[in-house]
């Protein structure tokens, strides 16, 4: 038979209808595209697809079960080493993953991994009605600092092995990043929140408005009698460029208006929350974080959205499917282009004038590629006299975040680098003994996976540690 | 869900409330603060810690009514929940090595004030303190300031109650007369801040400030709390709800801050509005 050279498309929604509302862009497989997806596997020996993945799901094997119709199967063999299938397959960078691995990528478009695994996790959300039946505990209790990915996927491994897990959340709502980040339209929050009642089913313990550092420390959680504790406490202060003209009103950082809009709902119409809407939007940066702020802008009423970003397409290190959404709904690129001023509303003749302070545009400057940097990417360099101005209302930072120093400053023999990420071993196992950490607070600003992946590992490191020391 | 063990109201704008937070009680130090949302779908404010019983578990909010969430908090009875309580949050008012402390508060900001002032009056130092109010209905915490305090002055705008003036005056004089300060706090509106700066600046007394900006989720996540300072001559960002509140006052750009606190004055004032409209048919 006859191998079908490209991967099935998803079903979305138009993107002159998606513009315009915050349900989800991608609609998922239906059971016959899915099948026939899974079809195009060739179920090599080699499973090269398996290496790429953080968590390392078996792939071949739930691709096997949907092609013969056992979803719910799918699904069990996904969910063994992932927690969060169903968030996965819709925010994992596949095509630098599971994907890029695929041995038909190499003359064709991979197997649509991604889109096969949010299929299998979306169909036993809708269908299945096993609860989860939490195994027997062993007694023994684990903390986790922070309710997102890592902290999620460390608490889920440790409580299918038998631990007490309690997961303390700094903020009123569980699922971190995958609630204030990551806008309804890419990740509808009622996933995140089906994937934390599975958690809560298996017998995890979910505590909300502790700030670790703050209102506990580490060193209380084991005189509590947790005997580990995981850092999952993710990225913190957001970076701004130093540039003049950033405290002008309209200036946010991507976690402000991402919160505004997602955690504290002002994608809502009844909402109280205050957000700037409509007008123009410049967005600063290239990453994940910087799509979804330009695509919420739009939905919240912009009249005109930019990116700009320092670098070409090419180094452009948003996920490839939201940067394709993102064009087809109008964001306007401004590639090689660097902003170097911010600029406000100042009625010299009138203090009183209410539109005093207000950012009015932001003054840039073309750039060009040069010299490789550290990062292996070419190092992006202004180009003299070639600066311009874009006339907008709000500017959206979106440069990336600084470790939080909370816990750190709490934290007494807490090793961190000179970025304050926390210091590491392979097992994810910090200075202190029995301090394990993972995620943003550790590598800085990364993916959903990957902070999975570390969740995982320091999870099967917790349950050796404490299994040799009983 | 956090219970309201007491409510009691100190001006027709101004009401106290203590919540029952054991966790938060057990740890704060004056100058810090809470995060409170008051009902699911609710906005996260933040409100200075005026005092706590660790031995009861409650904490003490001061707060002034002034926007839409402030108003719904304000109609809560005691015996009923808040949604959200989360604390304490920034760094304590640095007291140690002060031996002699002059506290300025202005309005409500004296419910911060005054939990200070006591730690301060705990600790052996020589409190003076100076509080002023728009006019005597304003009025609150008089007597708590009088007992926490070698020297109190008190100050109404429209001269209806005490001395008639602003706080500058009674701080000019004492410094005018050769009396020194190893600290000024002063704890107010943005305005009577920066002109407590400049009134101690001639004299070379330090002075902290307290600063109360827009702020979300108060953990060091989103950055809209930012402040300027400007500190030998280079501007730098700092973030209250992990750096702050309390700042060297001499460094903050207060104008900045003042056009900042502007951001959403139009979608508050609308937001109050509403939420008095729904009391109100309610």
């Amino acid at each position: 038979m006859a191998i079908i050279p490209k991967k099935h498309e998803s079903p979305t929604q138009p993107a002159d209808v998606r513009a315009h509302n915050f349900n989800e862009v991608a609609l998922g497989y239906t059971p016959e595209i899915a099948v026939e997806e899974a079809k195009r596997c060739l179920n090599c020996k080699t499973r090269p697809c398996v290496e790429g993945c953080p968590v390392n799901v078996n792939i071949p094997e739930f691709i096997i079960q949907i092609k013969d119709g056992d979803f719910e199967g799918a699904y069990r063999t996904i969910n063994a080493t992932s927690s969060l299938p169903a968030v996965c397959g819709r925010v994992c960078p596949q095509e630098t993953q599971c994907e890029a691995r695929c041995t038909l990528a190499k003359k064709f478009e991979p197997v649509g991994i991604g889109r096969l695994e949010r299929f299998a996790a979306d169909w036993h959300n809708e269908h299945s009605t096993d609860s989860v039946l939490a195994p027997k505990s062993n007694g023994r209790r684990v903390a986790i600092v922070g309710s997102g990915p890592s902290g999620l996927t460390c608490a889920g491994d440790l409580a299918r092995k038998g631990y007490q897990v309690t997961v303390y959340e700094a903020l009123h709502t569980a699922g971190g990043v995958l609630v204030y980040g990551i806008p309804e339209f890419r990740l509808p929050k009622s996933i995140v929140e089906r994937e934390v009642e599975t958690l809560k089913e298996l017998g995890v313990e979910i505590v909300l408005n502790v700030v670790i550092g703050k209102t506990l420390t580490i060193d209380e959680l084991f005189a509590m009698g947790y005997e580990a504790v995981f850092i999952g406490s993710g990225a913190g202060l957001p970076n701004f460029m130093n540039i003049p003209g950033e405290a002008y009103k309209g200036v946010y950082s991507a976690n402000e208006f991402l919160t505004r809009s997602n955690l504290m709902k002002a994608y809502l119409d009844h909402s109280t929350t205050p957000i700037m809407k409509g007008g123009k939007v410049a967005v600063v940066g290239g990453g994940n974080v910087a799509m979804d702020a330009a695509r919420t802008a739009l939905r919240l009423g912009a009249e005109k959205v930019y990116v700009v970003y320092r670098r070409s397409m090419d180094e452009l290190p948003a996920r490839a499917e939201e940067v394709e959404h993102a064009k087809e709904e109008g964001i306007d690129f401004r590639l090689l282009c660097n902003p170097v001023e911010i600029l406000g509303y100042n009625n010299e003749s009138d203090p009183r004038d209410p539109k005093n302070g207000f950012v009015t545009g932001v003054r840039c400057v073309k750039m060009e590629l040069g010299e490789p940097d550290a990062s292996g990417r070419r190092r992006p360099v202004p180009i003299p006299d070639s600066e311009f101005e874009l006339d907008v209302d709000a500017v959206i930072i979106a440069i990336g975040t600084s470790p939080n120093p909370l816990i750190k400053a709490t934290t007494e023999g807490l090793e961190v680098n000179r970025w304050g990420g926390i210091v590491v071993n392979e097992d994810g196992l910090t200075s202190r003994s029995n301090v394990y950490a993972g995620g943003d607070a550790v590598t800085g600003a990364a993916t959903v996976i990957s902070a999975m992946g570390a969740g995982k590992v320091a999870a099967q490191a917790i349950d050796k540690a404490l299994s040799e020391n009983k | 869900m956090y219970k309201i063990v007491s409510k009691k109201e100190l001006n027709p704008t101004v009401v106290q409330m203590e919540i029952e937070a054991p966790l938060v009680a057990a740890k704060a130090k004056p100058g810090q603060f809470i995060i409170l949302r008051v009902d699911a779908d609710g906005e996260r404010i933040p409100l200075t810690v005026a005092g706590v019983n660790p031995a009861s578990g409650a904490v003490k909010i001061i707060f002034q009514v002034v926007g839409a969430t402030t108003t719904l908090l304000s109609r809560k009875n005691a015996g009923e929940y808040l949604q959200d309580f989360v604390g304490p949050l920034g760094v304590p008012t640095h007291t140690s090595g002060i031996k002699k402390v002059c506290i300025v508060g202005g309005g409500v900001g004296c419910a911060i004030a005054m939990p200070v002032a006591e730690e301060f009056h705990r600790l052996g130092a020589d409190v003076t303190s100076i509080i002023g109010f728009r006019s005597k209905d304003l009025l609150i915490l008089e007597e708590e300031f009088r007992a926490a305090s070698n020297r109190l002055v008190v100050m109404t705008d429209d001269g209806s109650y005490a001395r008639h003036g602003n706080v500058t005056a009674p701080l000019k004089e004492i410094l005018e007369s050769g009396e020194r300060f190893d600290m000024i706090v002063a704890i107010g509106p943005l305005v009577m801040m920066k002109y407590v700066v400049l009134t101690a600046k001639p004299f070379g007394v330090p002075v902290t400030v307290s600063m109360n900006p827009i702020m979300i989720d108060g953990t060091g996540m989103c950055g809209g709390c930012r402040v300027t300072l400007v500190r030998d001559g280079r501007r730098v960002t700092k973030f209250t709800c992990v750096d702050g509140p309390d700042f060297n006052g001499y460094e903050i750009d207060f104008d900045e801050a003042l056009s900042r606190g502007r951001m959403y004055c139009d979608f508050e004032r609308h937001a109050r509005d509403e939420a008095c409209n729904l009391l109100r048919n309610a």
